[in-house]
């Protein structure tokens, strides 16, 4: 009987495959797509959104310039973090035990202090020493300022982000550099290339392909960390947008202002990220 | 500096040690220059670190290394062993290349580059010179056609063959090479030990350490086993091969042949 198939006149190559359906899918994206316009439809028909104030301030120029001041603070902060934590990884990979547990206790103190607190820590600094100066010790003073003076908002904001984000980064680097196989160093030491040269030519372009992917992701969350700096009240794009609906008691449509703007960095900087990674990850 | 017949390398009384284990106990050895040294013995006998001892990529703890003449690594004063800055070690290193079992060639660079980087970044060769000698040595080892390739993409016995030429490349006046073929599948170990042999025939120095006793009977001018840290027999490698004198040394052979 099994025969029976085999027996000729029977083409076998003409038998297709039907593949096993899933119609539960289908009702899945039904009830998806159902709930997405829901939420559309009421996002755009809800009068208390305002998207005519959306629009009117989306290019208002007070808030262009929170804007401006969102993105040097990210980019200042990230380039702390990034030089600060490139010395503390050097620091933690260094065969003596000072400078590696120095920069231990860096990472350890920085990543376990919520990054808040440390900003309005460095923004009451004053409290805790009312003058800053510069004094050899036993002798003369160079330098004498009160703190107040010298710690701005601006100064706290960049202290209490690119110090924790330094912490972060290092961490990011050592691991970069801790992954770059012990035989390549060794390679190039019985080529005769000196340790600076083997760090700089051989080691460091090996860590870099570990290294960006998450610098990556560290540069997109320190865009919205910036936001922490509105309770030290300097007027980045979340204190603006606060600002300026104290004054008008729009709130919701402010908020909506900043969170599309935060949308639209951190789309820009994904993209970049995206080809970087693809660059690195070439080979 | 090193007419034939003259030690390359000489060791004596060289110990070392990791952390209180001996691997080095007293080593004495010479190298003629324009000789093949082949090494053998069993995994954890001392061999590599040995090798590493040559040009200082490992310290030793106690006895002389001498390379051309001159003292590798130290600077001896009043009976005592000074180690020298990286400065000075590194110009030791460029005379001595090295082949190491995983090959370690740059993953981010071009065999070609590979090639390049220690001439141009060392002795500051001018970049179309080393081009010049890169695509040279890579016609040597057979890769003319390979130079644009990177390491992922050649097979393991051309990526040695890449790291031969590389080492070549500050012609140096010793080779050192750390099991080249251990590392590789059977069919390719040939072409490796090919270009070894074209260049042994050239008359380089060589100190090999492997457990190609094939290569070692055919090409060695001396075979020396080890054991334990220490060197057990040296001599011929088809006498110490054929008729070995030492314990050690006959039931070591008798596993592996």
């Amino acid at each position: 009987m099994p025969h029976a198939a085999l027996s000729a006149g029977v083409d076998h190559a003409a038998h297709r495959v039907v593949p096993l359906r899933h119609p539960w899918i289908w009702v899945a994206s039904a009830v998806v797509a159902l709930v997405a316009l829901a939420v559309l439809a009421s996002v755009a028909t809800n009068p208390a959104f305002q998207w005519p104030v959306v629009a009117e301030y989306m290019l208002d120029p007070q808030i262009l310039v929170g804007l401006g001041r969102t993105l040097e603070l990210t980019l200042i902060a990230m380039a702390i973090g990034l030089v600060l934590g490139t010395l503390l990884a050097m620091m933690r990979l260094s065969p003596n035990k000072l400078l590696s547990t120095v920069s231990w206790a860096y990472i350890w103190f920085f990543r376990s202090v919520p990054a808040l607190v440390q900003l309005i820590f460095w923004y009451n600094f004053g409290a805790l020493y009312p003058v800053i100066a510069l004094k050899l010790p036993f002798g003369p003073t160079l330098f004498s300022a009160s703190t107040n003076s010298l710690i701005t908002p601006m100064f706290a904001a960049l202290a209490g982000l690119g110090l924790a984000q330094a912490a972060y980064t290092a961490e990011v680097i050592r691991g970069g550099i801790a992954s770059v196989p012990k035989g390549q160093a060794r390679a190039a030491m019985a080529l005769g290339m000196q340790p600076l040269t083997i760090f700089r030519r051989i080691v460091f372009p090996q860590a870099m392909r570990v290294i960006i992917p998450p610098v990556g992701n560290e540069v997109i969350s320190m865009v919205k960390s910036t936001s922490l700096v509105s309770v030290i009240a300097l007027a980045e794009l979340l204190y603006t947008a606060q600002l300026i609906y104290a004054r008008t008691y729009e709130t919701i449509p402010l908020l909506i202002v900043a969170s599309l703007w935060y949308l639209i960095i951190v789309s820009v900087l994904s993209v970049g990220q995206h080809f970087l990674e693809r660059r690195y990850r070439a080979r | 500096m090193t007419s034939p017949g003259t030690e390359m390398v000489k060791i004596r009384g060289l110990s070392k040690s990791y952390a209180g284990r001996e691997v080095l106990r007293g080593i004495d050895l010479d190298v003629a220059a324009g000789s093949v040294m082949c090494i053998i013995g069993p995994s954890g006998s001392g061999k590599s670190t040995l090798l590493s001892c040559i040009n200082h990529l490992e310290r030793i703890d106690a006895g002389q290394i001498w390379v051309a003449g001159e003292l590798v690594g130290y600077r001896e004063k009043n009976g005592l062993m000074y180690e020298l800055p990286e400065r000075q070690i590194s110009r030791m290193r460029q005379r001595v290349g090295m082949v190491f079992q995983q090959f370690n060639l740059f993953p981010h660079m071009t065999a070609l580059a590979n090639i390049m980087e220690a001439p141009i970044q060392v002795k500051r060769v001018r970049q179309a010179d080393a081009r010049a000698r890169g695509v040279e040595l890579l016609e040597r080892v057979g890769l003319a056609a390979k130079h644009a390739m990177f390491p992922a993409q050649l097979s393991g016995g051309e990526q040695q063959r890449v790291a031969i030429a590389r080492a070549l490349a500050m012609d140096p006046q010793l080779m050192l090479f750390d099991e080249p073929t251990s590392a590789l599948d059977p069919e390719l170990v040939g072409e490796v030990l090919a270009v070894m042999k074209d260049l042994a025939r050239s008359g380089m120095t060589m100190v090999v350490v492997t457990h190609e006793l094939a290569f070692a009977r055919e090409v060695g001018d001396e075979l020396t086993f080890m054991d334990a840290g220490m060197v057990v027999e040296r001599g011929a490698p088809r006498q110490v091969l054929a008729a070995p004198q030492q314990r050690r040394t006959q039931d070591f052979l008798s596993r592996v042949l």
